[in-house]
């Protein structure tokens, strides 16, 4: 089974079932499908070859989830890029994985063609939106290759799908996710991954065709992106917004739509919870709210289970590695509130020590190892970062996933959440490299030392703070530094505290350390 | 200062970092430029209820009260005519 047969199986079965609703769009499964092959023709009139790599650079929309389908069905791999990503990170990931093609909109273009023309890989760019004339078309810098239309390119070619080679052991997605080291690693997830993973998920969910999932959460990341392709595996529908910018809209829509489904992120519980009216209201339809990325405060789940009585609240865990890890049956969370759960179907969940043996013991810190179709490849082109992740299996042919997450286990085997293994931040249910973060506070004329670090927030689970010490004689200001970090770093990762210190704490052999501060 | 001037300032200070506010038009969409985002936006709400003395009920966090500086404008003016009557 391939990915793209999730689509072009349902579209078959439901061609005029409504697949996705986004604003004032309705687009039904025969026609994403019928569109999805057309850009695939495209692709492959532009030079896209089996195996190549597709960036699609687009906020939440069709044209993203047309993209994401049609890489598939030109046999080459997607991988979506959140559309705020800064255009040096941009030509970093292009470049990283040796792109043949990008898909974004005219008006992103502008901000990144100068970083895209420094990519030797690209060779065809495709522009959605409105035209605002030649100026799209001159690319500045050393690019070279093709510029056209979604517009004008898509309408020309054949509905039908192009000829395929790919096999479900081929790549199908790279999913950049954030690391220690200062640059996205590319999660390398084949099409037997990405199946293993959402036939997982949607069986403990219990979805259904009548599920009608609201998402806010970007495509960019695998979170969001699987409720499109759970979506389309189960032949139910998505009602897609770009963001939770304002939450009334979105419960107006929950309701208009009759909303089955709500995956959030503790963010967005949070929000929810402010709104104090929100327990006034009925949301019949209903079913289901699943969190992950971070855990749910037990008083998030009392709050949620006032406003939404009835709804069962699904606890998640999981690493963009092997898409998801464990869920905790909604039963269970009167017992159990502070577990994640235990691993899903087909999946096997173990924690070892820090000899690699196997923890028995109920209640004792060990990291958690994960078994399953649905743990990754490996990072493109990063052997020394893969080999830290996954380790020789059960079997002489496979690899297992060493989470780097501290966990215990109880006397059932339900999982709790210890620690990171890493210095990674989770803000707003994003991973934040400090590393990164404090190589851009490097880059700003005048700092001389950096260090940045995660402090609990309410709202945002961890906030992001940065230490500065200052060249002697400049003369910077928070405002300043905020201002110079906001060229490089995406919202999520700018720090929200900064300050200021004559001198940060070192180790003996005078490396910078988080101890003492 | 009027209040589109303070509203300016706000975002200027907040999500700008002080850069030049030149860019941003008064009927610029927070929504599509992504110059602030979901919790960024409760704190603009938090600082016009304690600016101009308004309450903001949850049913009125939708984009036609919010999504521009000119559509904010005149929400909150709404809202001051309102609680003075």
């Amino acid at each position: 089974m391939l990915v793209h047969e999730f689509l072009e199986r349902s579209a078959a079965r439901l061609p005029e079932k409504e697949a996705l609703i986004a604003g004032a769009r309705r687009l039904a499964f025969g026609e994403i499908d019928a569109a999805a092959n057309r850009l695939a023709n495209a692709l492959v009139s532009l030079g896209v070859r089996y195996g190549d790599r597709v960036a699609v650079l687009l906020d939440n929309s069709p044209e993203t989830v047309i993209s994401l389908f049609g890489v598939l069905k030109a046999d080459a791999v997607f991988l979506v890029v959140n559309p705020t990503t800064k255009p040096n990170k941009v030509e970093y990931i292009l470049g990283n994985c040796r792109a043949a093609a990008l898909i974004t909109s005219a008006g992103k273009w502008r901000t990144i063609r100068e970083a895209a023309s420094r990519v030797p890989s690209l060779k065809a760019v495709m522009l959605t939106g409105k035209s605002v004339g030649a100026a799209d078309e001159d690319t500045g810098g050393r690019y070279d290759g093709a510029v056209v239309r979604w517009d004008e390119i898509i309408p020309a070619q054949s509905a039908e799908a192009p000829p395929r080679k790919a096999i479900d052991i081929d790549l199908a997605a790279l999913i950049y996710t954030s690391g220690t080291t200062g640059n996205p690693k590319g999660v390398m997830m084949t099409h037997r991954n990405m199946v293993s993973a959402s036939t997982s998920i949607t069986t403990y969910l219990e979805n259904r065709e009548s599920d009608i999932i609201l998402s806010v959460l970007p495509l960019s990341f695998d979170y969001g992106l699987y409720q499109i392709l759970m979506a389309m595996q189960f032949g139910g529908t998505v009602v897609l917004e770009r963001s939770f910018l304002y939450p009334y809209a979105v419960i107006n829509l929950m309701r208009s739509e009759r909303v089955t489904a709500l995956p959030i992120v503790p963010t967005i519980s949070a929000i929810l919870l402010q709104m104090e009216e929100l327990g006034n209201e009925r949301f019949e339809h209903l079913r289901y709210i699943s969190n992950t990325a971070a855990a749910l405060p037990v008083s998030h789940i009392t709050g949620l289970r006032k406003v939404f009585p009835g709804v069962r609240i699904y606890s998640m865990y999981g690493l963009t590695e092997c898409k998801r890890v464990s869920y905790l049956p909604p039963e269970e969370l009167d017992r159990r509130p502070t577990s994640v759960g235990r691993g899903m179907p087909n999946e096997q969940v173990y924690l070892v020590d820090e000899h690699d043996a196997v923890i028995t013991e109920p209640g004792a810190v060990g990291q958690l190892v994960v078994r399953g179709a649905n743990v990754m490849m490996g990072y493109w082109e990063l052997p020394e970062e893969t080999a830290k992740m996954l380790r020789p299996g059960r079997y002489p042919w496979e690899k297992v996933l060493y989470t780097g997450d501290l966990f215990t286990m109880d006397e059932e085997g339900f999982l709790y959440f210890v620690a990171r293994g890493d210095d990674i931040i989770k803000s707003r249910g994003e991973k934040v490299s400090p590393k990164e973060v404090e190589n851009v506070l490097y880059s700003i004329d005048g700092v001389v030392e950096a260090l940045v670090v995660g402090v609990p927030d309410e709202v945002l689970g961890q906030a992001i703070k940065a230490y500065v010490v200052l060249k002697k004689g400049a003369s910077l200001t928070e405002k300043d530094i905020l201002a110079r970090c906001s060229a490089g770093l995406e919202d999520f990762m700018m720090p929200k505290y900064v300050e200021f210190r004559d001198e940060l704490p070192k180790t003996s052999t005078g490396k910078i350390t988080r101890k003492g501060l | 200062m009027d209040s589109k001037d303070l509203i300016r300032g706000f975002i200027r200070s907040n999500f700008l970092f002080g850069s030049n506010d030149a860019k941003l038009s008064d009927d610029d969409s927070f929504f599509e430029t992504g110059i602030i985002d979901s919790t960024g936006m409760l704190e603009l709400v938090s600082f016009a209820e304690t600016q101009f003395g308004i309450e903001v009920a949850d049913t009125e966090l939708i984009p036609e009260n919010l999504d521009s500086i000119n559509r904010l404008v005149s929400f909150i003016d709404r809202k001051k005519v309102a609680s003075a009557s």
